[in-house]
């Protein structure tokens, strides 16, 4: 029972509040453009506009093409029972939960450039491929800062990885190397949600696009989809970050779960932030800054090593 | 004669009894011209028109150095030798004669159809296709076959609310090996349209071959009527066409940093300019209530005249969007991830913006001191003394630089015109216009030069207008500037550019 209000009260948070952080995000950038901007709600209204229009779907699609906005919400949302939001911990924890958490993104990434190819489109091929590029240069990053958390942790789940001791590894040695993970994991952060400076979610541009132009041809309820997987997604990769910077509990879960929420509004704002003092980088130079990142969390594995 | 003293002279905003114009044999024509060219001059415009046996061919020559123009005549039958291989700049101009008169340059190196009409003479197309109206962009466009190589087709209907185009890539992985820019969806035969004129609707046609450009296509086709009808346009109106040209300028300068800083995601430029360049519409709009300038120049003048209060409240009203717009530059030029953004990104070499005859912010950009209102200047920017803006980088930073600079300049001669006005009326009658002459006319729009070139017949109406818009030259130097590119770069290097597709289809 207590695991199922745990559970259930996860994926409310979820739910209810990720399309919340888009909407923070554009409001933040809004006023750095000197604009009102659009209401904070914003994306509620847009999923509930898409969702009552008719889908139009190209004569060259099957079923494949469907596929990638079902995996983009159904991924998020099975990773995020992984996940400690805040002090709350993961309703499912296990030694080695931490791979399969990494890799159900792997999962949900195939089948949207697997529904981006079926189109036949060249401009979604070259989305596809450079989706992958980054993500095969993204996932060493990962894995290193998630090694880091584990030698401190010295556990192999990620409840465990983000516990309470987190506080108190701060003040340690250890915490340098936390500072590095963080950093590490707001730049890959930025690039699994097609974030400036390595991918802009509002540009016209189909040339420059990276995740944008995958999903160019859907319309509709699975637009939908597609836009709310993304939100989810930035959720629950956001999580770990937050929690890394607050590590403290309130002791009463509803205290957490305000915490939770305060910290990632405060994260969207720092994103905002960044999308509106920083310009797009060129798309050759984004490999050399997470070739960058891997070396800076590979140095942050040395550093917990010594 | 020797070859270098076969071109004639003529200033520009003048104009030249026909007359006067010997009938070069094609030879000689050949030869002056290349000629023309080793000494520094460029081809400014290259056109046909019916006459002679079959067809008369004029060129007008642009000497920078010298400050005049220099046009030269010869006639053509059936097909011509083409000169684009010995004169890379001549290549449009050559496909579009071919098109237009179904002649057939003989030995044209890229003979492909320019904007995809049918010929003015019927069932004579050079390139044999039927009656029906050819459809743009099919053609055989060049191909690099390889296991590796895709090719990549974006347009005519984009993803942006922009004009149509369709654009062919070749790629390599990310890497752009080769662009072919095809274009005439908005092919309107503008230049047929005008023939027999000016009519009623002359003024309104010129306005809109560029609708961004309106006053600068405006003021080239006014200075071609006064040049042949013996008008002299009255100081204060001539000072206010300047101020109207400068604003034009203005606004479409900082509305494309604008676009800039929105395509490599900086915000805060991109919504600043945005809302400047508003308001340099609006300035405009105060001085002929249109905020693209139409209906405000005319032969002999303006239509409307600025009291001497609505100068100054404008002034006044202009200085803040000035100081804004200082500080919107500086803000994206001080930023160094914007920088690291543009310098080095489609980068056009010197040699190859000279041998395709670049012009404007993009020829300016690699290093080529172009710009009329330096090299022949008209009406009141005799006494301006404009100093072209160059730059040397030939990259997209280069062509946000020589923009930065001009701004500064246009809104300098902006507020020196309204401070300045000089009494008196706005505007002259400008009378009939002259039987068999030429008038050409070089106005350096905000994109860059512009030429109008008008022949009238005995009755002193257009027997031939010929219009060159400068996004007709410089379509070439976007295609050079995306090679070995990486092909995110396109809309980054198209911006930079921001050509018309109107002005080129005409």
């Amino acid at each position: 029972m207590e695991l199922f209000a745990r559970a259930a009260l996860h994926l409310t948070l979820l739910l209810v509040f990720a399309p919340l952080l888009s909407g923070v995000i554009a409001r933040t950038k809004a006023l750095f453009a000197g604009r009102t901007g659009a209401p904070l709600l914003q994306p509620y209204f847009d999923l509930a506009r898409l969702l009552r229009k008719e889908s139009v779907f190209s004569r060259t699609t099957t079923w494949v093409f469907l596929a990638g906005p079902v995996a983009g919400v159904a991924v998020p949302v099975l990773a995020a029972l992984l996940m400690p939001f805040g002090a709350l911990p993961a309703p499912f924890a296990f030694t080695g939960d931490l791979l399969l958490f990494v890799y159900l993104f792997g999962v949900a990434r195939f089948f949207t450039v697997a529904a981006a190819l079926d189109t036949g489109s060249s401009f979604e091929g070259m989305g596809g491929a450079r989706e992958v590029t980054f993500a095969c240069l993204a996932e060493p990053t990962v894995l290193f800062c998630l090694i880091v958390l584990a030698r401190i942790a010295d556990s192999l789940s990620l409840s465990a990885l983000l516990g309470p001791h987190l506080a108190a590894a701060w003040r340690t040695p250890a915490g340098l190397s936390l500072g590095l993970v963080v950093v590490c994991l707001l730049v890959v952060l930025l690039v699994e949600n097609s974030r400036i400076p390595f991918d802009d979610p509002n540009t016209h541009l189909e040339l420059t696009m990276v995740h944008e132009v995958m999903v160019l041809d859907h319309s509709g309820p699975p637009f939908a989809l597609v836009l709310y997987g993304a939100a989810l997604k930035l959720m629950v990769l956001g999580a770990p970050i937050v929690r890394l910077l607050l590590p403290v509990a309130t002791g009463h879960w509803a205290g957490d779960a305000l915490l939770f929420l305060a910290g990632m509004l405060l994260l969207a704002v720092l994103i905002g932030i960044v999308e509106s003092v920083i310009a797009r980088l060129r798309l050759v130079r984004i490999p050399q800054v997470l070739i960058g990142t891997t070396l800076l969390s590979g140095f942050a594995l040395v550093l917990v090593l010594r | 004669m020797s070859p270098l003293h076969a071109a004639i002279p003529v200033a520009n905003g003048g104009a030249l009894p026909l007359a006067d114009l010997p009938l070069l044999g094609r030879g000689h024509f050949t030869g002056a011209l290349l000629a023309e060219v080793a000494e520094g001059a460029r081809v400014a415009a290259l056109f046909a028109t019916p006459g002679g046996r079959d067809l008369e061919l004029y060129a007008v020559l642009a000497r920078d150095g010298r400050g005049d123009l220099a046009v030269l005549r010869t006639e053509i039958a059936e097909g011509f030798p083409a000169l684009a291989a010995r004169c890379p700049e001549l290549q449009l101009f050559e496909r579009e004669i071919a098109e237009q008169y179904g002649c057939t340059p003989g030995g044209h190196p890229w003979f492909k159809p320019v904007r995809f009409h049918r010929s003015w003479r019927t069932g004579r197309d050079a390139w044999g296709r039927g009656a029906a109206r050819p459809r743009p962009a099919v053609q055989e466009f060049y191909r690099v076959t390889g296991d590796e190589v895709h090719e990549v087709a974006v347009g005519p209907v984009h993803a942006g609310v922009i004009e149509p185009g369709h654009f062919r890539f070749q790629c390599h992985g990310e890497q752009v090996m080769h662009l072919e820019i095809a274009l005439g969806y908005q092919h309107r035969d503008v230049e047929r349209l005008l023939l027999g004129g000016p009519h009623p609707a002359t003024p309104h046609q010129v306005e809109t071959v560029a609708g961004d450009t309106s006053v600068g296509h405006a003021s080239a086709w006014a200075h071609l009527c006064e040049a042949l009808g013996g008008a002299e346009v009255p100081p204060r109106g001539a000072v206010l066409r300047l101020a109207a040209l400068e604003l034009e300028r203005l606004a479409n300068h900082v509305g494309d940093i604008g676009a800039l800083a929105n395509d490599v995601g900086f915000l805060p430029v991109a919504a600043f300019c945005g809302r400047l360049r508003g308001d340099y519409l609006n300035a405009t709009a105060v001085l002929c209530g249109n905020r693209f300038g139409r209906g405000l120049i005319r032969p002999g003048g303006v239509s409307a005249d600025l009291a001497d209060e609505q100068a100054a409240a404008l002034r006044e009203r202009l200085a803040p969007v000035a100081r804004d717009t200082r500080g919107a530059l500086e803000l994206f030029f001080d930023t160094p991830s914007v920088l690291a953004r543009l310098e080095g990104t489609g980068h056009v070499a010197a040699a190859d913006a000279a041998a395709v005859g670049l012009v404007g912010v993009a020829g300016r950009a690699c290093g080529l001191k172009r710009d009329a209102r330096a090299h022949y200047p008209l009406g009141a920017y005799r006494a301006a003394g404009v100093e072209p803006a160059v730059k040397w980088g030939g990259d997209v930073y280069a062509r946000a630089a020589v923009r930065r600079e001009e701004v500064a300049v246009s809104l300098a001669l902006v507020d020196q015109a309204l401070a300045g006005l000089p009494p008196g009326p706005v505007r002259t009658a400008s009378g009939a216009l002259r039987p068999h002459a030429l008038a050409v006319a070089l106005v350096e729009g905000w994109r860059g030069e512009i030429v109008h070139v008008a022949l009238t017949d005995a009755a002193g109406r257009f027997a031939r207008y010929k219009i060159v818009d400068p996004s007709f030259r410089n379509w070439t130097g976007l295609a050079l500037a995306l090679r070995g590119e990486q092909i995110s770069d396109f809309p980054l290097c198209n911006k930079s550019f921001n050509l018309s597709y109107c002005g080129f289809d005409l």
